[in-house]
């Protein structure tokens, strides 16, 4: 029975880490660039919301996804209007996203299906999980068989995809035109600026792409995770993956280990719900749920790491004569 | 004497035509969706205006929402002043609550009204103060920033007081997540006993209470030399330091003042309608909060209108809801953030616009 503990919190800390990765990656890219995505929370709910009214109206998961790719890049672009072209206050842009997500998610929801805020069950347009050649002909070899059916196979191509995208991210990042650019418009803008790099446009990128990614990580928990929409159902997961990325310094493999950080937590949470556990006994839900929160304050406490944001982060960049 | 071309904007368009500007352009924005939702805006709009307003006992309910979201307001703009983004006003609400409530619980057959209104206000204060120091402190001396800690602990705070609810605040023999029913020298004297024309609604002594609340609070940042110092910590930490202001102990200040405001915002809810402690009771004030201090910029008469605009909406919203199934509550929480959008984040938008109109009119 330990074993089986052991390996089901295994098997959930790769399933609850994507959520977290897609938004860490959208929030590193952003924030690289300059802008503080505290925006992430709303754009997950966002795309969450639009990716499983549209998956199960379609009844096509990848339509559903495409819809919420599209509803989450709105939103970074309004937040990039804000931010960089009016010079706004960036944390406030963020908030009045998650607020406004909040509110409309329900309010639509609650139009098209009259369910409370919640969507239909998406039944057969979940996306299915992959199941990789030569499974079968493992399953009776002892760890190496289950390792193979539920480690490394046996998850939906979203996963593989957060994973894949995290060298992909830390190739962009550090060794592509872009991300050099991108890093100089976080870090010193003004000689990026001088160096003839368009700041702006640079950070408009940076905002197109979070929106993009952050969006994998509501369709993540709609389509794959639940299967229908909940009201809030994001429940800060977007507050989270900024601070992995806090936590990860900013760097893409770091602030994964972060998001795995986070998804253990929450799959321990669920192993010891109900336990009798020794010493302590039986710890009630309400105080397992602040786990995650209470680690990210130590965190950003600065007991667990150092770290050193982008120095031009939330400045608006006003270019000098 | 012909006026001079100018480059910046008189106060009177800053503190005043810019806001409505902008919050004109958040409702019109929400009367947008409100169509795409098959319903009519101005027909929306009559029934909010005859629920909140026009109505004595509507209004009664639009002021008792406004005297919570004065102090709410109050808490997130005072840490504004120093610079600090206050997002935890929930929290700290709720933990007041709990505070008011442990002080209520303790006292209330014992206590006259006159000591245990006061004492339980206390409670809250220092509850909620309690529960904005540390992320205070972390800002003060580790750097950790405000927003993310104070967003840490709205959600430490809703599972912390659902488990003391749960596990120590329901009375025996009871299933619903609450504490007991407070005794009657605990309930704030409603204002119907002079204003019979208010009803049987629940607006209490909190709405003047929250009135001096926000004189004091006028006095103390605009007026004392303490207000000077918190102001110019919140405009330039350096220029502060070098003036002699200590940074971290003035942060740490304005986040126990912030808090001990949002915790006060319970009084309201808690002690002048519900009579006891409920799971989730501050139901998203402190939220209006950082909304009522964007628009009001933080000034007590900008800080009094909002409250008592948005306490309308949320009144008469509750009645729009149910006249317009299609238009539930959750839209006010839509507009709340389009508000917060318009009047927060694009402040200046249509700043140039009205500069352009004013240099118009002096030429001419």
């Amino acid at each position: 029975m330990e074993d089986f503990h052991i390996a089901s919190i295994v098997v959930s800390t790769i399933r609850n880490a994507p959520v977290l990765m897609f938004a860490a990656m959208a929030g590193l890219f952003a924030e690289r660039s300059g802008v503080v995505d505290i925006g992430l929370e709303g754009k997950i709910l966002a795309s969450a919301f639009v990716s499983a009214a549209v998956g199960y109206t379609t009844q096509n998961p990848w339509a559903g996804i495409a819809a919420g790719v599209a509803v989450s890049v709105v939103l970074a672009m309004v937040q990039a209007f804000v931010s960089i072209t009016q010079k706004g206050n960036q944390l406030v842009a963020g908030i009045a996203i998650n607020i406004a997500m909040s509110g409309l998610t329900f309010v639509v929801a609650q139009y098209i299906f009259q369910q409370g805020g919640r969507t239909p069950d998406l039944g057969s347009a979940r996306l299915s999980d992959v199941v990789l050649p030569g499974t079968a002909a493992l399953a009776d070899v002892p760890f190496l068989g289950w390792f193979y059916a539920n480690v490394i196979g046996g998850h939906s191509p979203l996963v593989y995809l957060a994973f894949a995208l995290v060298p992909l991210v830390h190739w962009v990042v550090y060794h592509s035109r872009f991300g050099l650019r991108l890093r100089a418009c976080g870090e010193n803008p003004h000689a990026a600026d001088a160096a003839g790099v368009s700041v702006e446009k640079t950070r408009y990128l940076a905002m197109l792409v979070a929106g993009i990614l952050c969006s994998f990580s509501g369709a993540y928990l709609s389509i794959v995770q639940s299967g229908f929409f909940l009201r809030d159902m994001s429940a800060g997961a977007g507050y989270l993956a900024l601070t992995a990325l806090v936590f990860g310094n900013w760097r893409p493999l770091q602030t994964v280990l972060g998001c795995l950080m986070f998804g253990f937590f929450s799959a321990v949470q669920i192993q010891i719900e109900g336990v009798d556990l020794p010493v302590v006994g039986r710890i009630p839900g309400s105080l397992i749920q602040m786990i995650p929160y209470v680690v990210t304050v130590i965190v950003l406490a600065g007991l667990m790491a150092k770290s050193v944001a982008p120095k031009a982060i939330g400045k608006p960049f006003v270019k000098s004569r | 004497m012909k006026q001079m071309k100018t480059t910046e904007l008189p106060r009177w368009a800053t503190g005043f035509v810019l806001p409505v500007l902008n919050l004109l352009s958040a409702l019109l924005v929400a009367a947008l969706v409100i169509h795409l939702l098959g319903e009519s805006p101005v027909e929306s709009m009559k029934i909010l205006v005859n629920s909140a307003i026009v109505n004595p006992e509507g209004l009664a309910y639009t002021l008792f929402y406004a005297s919570t979201f004065i102090f709410t307001g109050l808490a997130v703009s005072i840490a504004m002043k120093a610079g600090l983004f206050n997002i935890g006003a929930e929290g700290q609400m709720y933990f007041g609550g709990l505070g008011l409530t442990l002080t209520v619980l303790a006292f209330d057959h014992t206590l006259s009204p006159w000591l245990l209104i006061p004492l339980a206000m206390l409670g809250s204060a220092l509850f909620g103060a309690l529960w904005a120091f540390l992320p205070g402190y972390l800002q003060a001396k580790r750097g950790s920033h405000v927003v993310v800690t104070t967003i840490m602990f709205n959600f430490i705070a809703a599972s912390l007081m659902n488990f003391i609810i749960v596990k120590y605040l329901i009375p025996e023999g009871e299933q619903n997540p609450a504490s007991r029913v407070f005794a009657e020298s605990a309930a704030l004297p409603t204002l119907n006993t002079w204003f019979p024309m208010f009803g049987d609604t629940p607006l209490n002594i909190g709405l003047p209470v929250a009135i001096v609340a926000l004189v004091v609070y006028g006095v103390m940042v605009s007026r004392s030399s303490w207000g000077y110092q918190l102001r110019a910590t919140g405009l330039n930490q350096h220029a502060a330091h070098y003036a002699g202001v200590r940074i971290s102990r003035m942060i740490v200040v304005a986040m126990l003042i912030s808090g001990a405001l949002a915790g006060l915002a319970a009084v309201n809810s808690v002690m002048g309608s519900t009579h006891y402690l409920s799971l989730n009771f501050p139901a998203g004030a402190g939220f209006v909060g950082i909304a009522i201090a964007l628009m009001g910029r933080q000034h007590p008469v900008g800080i009094f209108l909002s409250s008592v605009l948005f306490g309308a909406l949320i009144q008469g919203g509750f009645d729009l809801s149910l006249e317009k199934p299609n238009i539930p509550v959750e839209t006010f929480v839509f507009i709340q953030g389009l508000i917060i959008l318009f009047c927060g984040a694009m402040e200046n938008f249509y700043a140039p616009a009205v500069l352009k109109l004013i240099n118009a009119t002096r030429k001419g």
